[in-house]
């Protein structure tokens, strides 16, 4: 994976050389999906969904609860086949081999309760064959950067929400998975963790080029996280809107969230998730 | 403390009351039997005392069977359980039969079986095991069935398999479980032991409970029922204390 160049800081030619070369290697990576319908018997579920993602973009999803986010993501993961359209990830289209270029971040954190923070957070480097103790060299490093120094040696039932989803997350990114599916990561927080939380993987987001997929019912994070942002219909689900943030990720999110622009799309995607056509 | 103090209180007084009725012959009379064939608790207290190097001896023996039966339980319990789990044939060829096994009457069998493999601990382990391993494999399968559902799909996005998922997820969540079967099964152990015994036997307490019982010392029998209890509440609570040790996250409810 590339280290990320963001445009605005990516400043010298080479840089934007460089980067402009592991795109056109990179042509087939990230997220396409096309014409994607699914139902469950005869429950419909997803009813024409496309779109693409690049590295190094995030693409949000908002929609109303039940709307068939998580399903969307599921498909995404490989977890299952759509029951038409096609989806590729990485280029690849075959569900199993989806499976290897995603990492699922699920809603609740599902850190196994018997381990410890660091050893739930080396999960996925485990499963990939690792020993117990080179996994977790690989993963304390992050530990202070996520603010979760200290708790390392922790039980899940010892941290706060906060820090458990911060955990997760981070058992999802040493996934080492170009694709990163989040399903409503901070769902469950108060709004002040949320906000930190959100500024710190703006960070994360900014450091390596991941596709990412994000889905919340929150239209605020979807705004100030995503490059684009997909308004989805109640069940099932259609886009009904796409908008684009002015100033994704921005470093001052309070400026950011509070600007004339971004008030007017908030207002806009809340028109649409309140049923009105656009 | 103060939890102790309800129910030893209960205890203190039934054995007041039992005291009081053997002495009076309350019960004998009612029952319009022997006298002596209703013991006081002092009178069972007295012969646990008395026969206390007996008991100990018998005791031994059928504590050693308990214990290597309740192993022997445990291993093939939870071998079945994982087998059952992860092999959809398996569960359909052993599971009825496993079942079907509770159904057999231990003591019919037990004698059988004596004749079969003789005197020595081989029948005893094999009733124990019999009476022993169903709430821990029933157990272990329902732990085993109930992972998370997201839990699995989480671990397949990590692209684990079958196994390592059985290792890294379904094995530490369904330990409680396998637990609470084990401490029922050990409670039932002493039960299989005293059947195992009666079947044929030189030794262990139930061997002293049938040969007290034809001498018409019901002091004695009761006293190697109080050793007995004794043995199956000692190793219930060394279980709960290694389960204390082994799953020290909260389990999910």
């Amino acid at each position: 994976m590339l280290t990320r160049l963001r445009e605005d800081a990516a400043t010298t030619p080479e840089q934007r050389e460089a980067e402009d070369a592991w795109r056109a290697e990179h042509r087939d990576a990230g997220v396409r999906i096309a014409g994607v319908r699914h139902s469950f018997g005869d429950l419909n579920v997803l009813d024409g969904i496309d779109l693409e993602a690049r590295p190094g973009q995030v693409i949000g999803m908002v929609g109303p609860s039940g709307c068939g986010k998580t399903t969307l993501l599921e498909l995404v993961a490989g977890l299952r086949d759509p029951s038409d359209g096609t989806i590729s990830v990485e280029g690849e289209a075959d569900a199993e081999r989806r499976l290897l270029g995603c990492a699922y971040m699920p809603q609740r954190d599902l850190l196994l309760p018997w381990q410890r923070a660091i050893d739930n957070a080396a999960l996925a480097l485990r499963v990939a064959g690792a020993s117990r103790q080179d996994a977790r060299r690989q993963v304390s490093g992050h530990f202070e950067r996520l603010g979760l120094g200290g708790f390392e040696e922790s039980r899940p039932d010892e941290l706060s929400g906060g820090m458990r989803q911060r955990v997760a997350f981070l058992r999802t990114l040493m996934a080492g998975r170009p694709v990163l599916l989040l399903d409503e990561p901070f769902a469950s927080l108060d709004a002040i963790t949320r906000a930190e939380l959100q500024g710190w993987l703006a960070e994360v987001l900014a450091e390596d080029l991941h596709t990412v997929l994000l889905v919340t019912h929150d239209v605020e994070e979807a705004l100030y996280l995503s490059d684009r942002v997909l308004v989805l219909t109640p069940r099932p689900a259609r886009i009904a809107a796409e908008l684009e943030p002015p100033e994704p990720r921005a470093s001052d999110r309070a400026a950011a969230v509070s600007s004339p622009a971004f008030t007017e799309l908030r207002q806009r995607a809340l028109r649409v998730l309140g049923g009105e056509a656009e | 403390m103060r939890r102790f103090l309800a129910p030893a209180l209960v205890v203190v007084a039934l054995l007041g009351l039992w005291e009081l009725a053997a002495r009076w012959d309350v019960l004998a009379d009612l029952l319009n039997i022997e006298d002596f064939l209703v013991p006081a608790p002092s009178q069972i207290a007295e012969a646990l005392w008395e026969d206390r190097s007996l008991l100990a001896d018998d005791a031994w023996v059928t504590l050693q069977e308990v214990v290597l039966g309740f192993l022997l339980a445990a291993a093939i319990g939870i071998a079945f359980a994982y087998l059952i789990h992860l092999s959809e044939t398996a569960r359909r060829a052993i599971y009825p039969l496993l079942v079907g096994s509770q159904t057999i009457p231990i003591i019919a069998i037990a004698p059988i079986l004596v004749v079969w493999f003789g005197y020595d601990l081989g029948p005893k382990l094999a009733i124990i095991a019999l009476v022993c391993f169903f709430p821990i494999t029933v157990n272990t399968i329902d732990g085993l069935r109930s992972v998370d559902p997201d839990l699995r799909k989480m671990m397949r996005t990590m692209g684990a398999g079958r196994l390592q998922t059985l290792w890294r997820v379904e094995a530490p969540w369904a330990l409680p479980y396998t637990f609470s079967g084990a401490k029922i099964a050990i409670a039932v152990a002493v039960i299989g032991a005293v059947f195992g015994e009666w079947a044929g036997s030189n030794e262990g307490l139930g061997h002293l409970m049938i040969s007290a019982q034809s001498q018409l010392l019901t002091a004695r029998v009761f006293a190697a029922i109080v050793v007995l209890s004794a043995i199956a509440i000692c190793l219930f609570a060394l279980l709960t204390l290694l389960e204390r040790r082994v799953v020290t996250w909260k389990a999910a409810s």
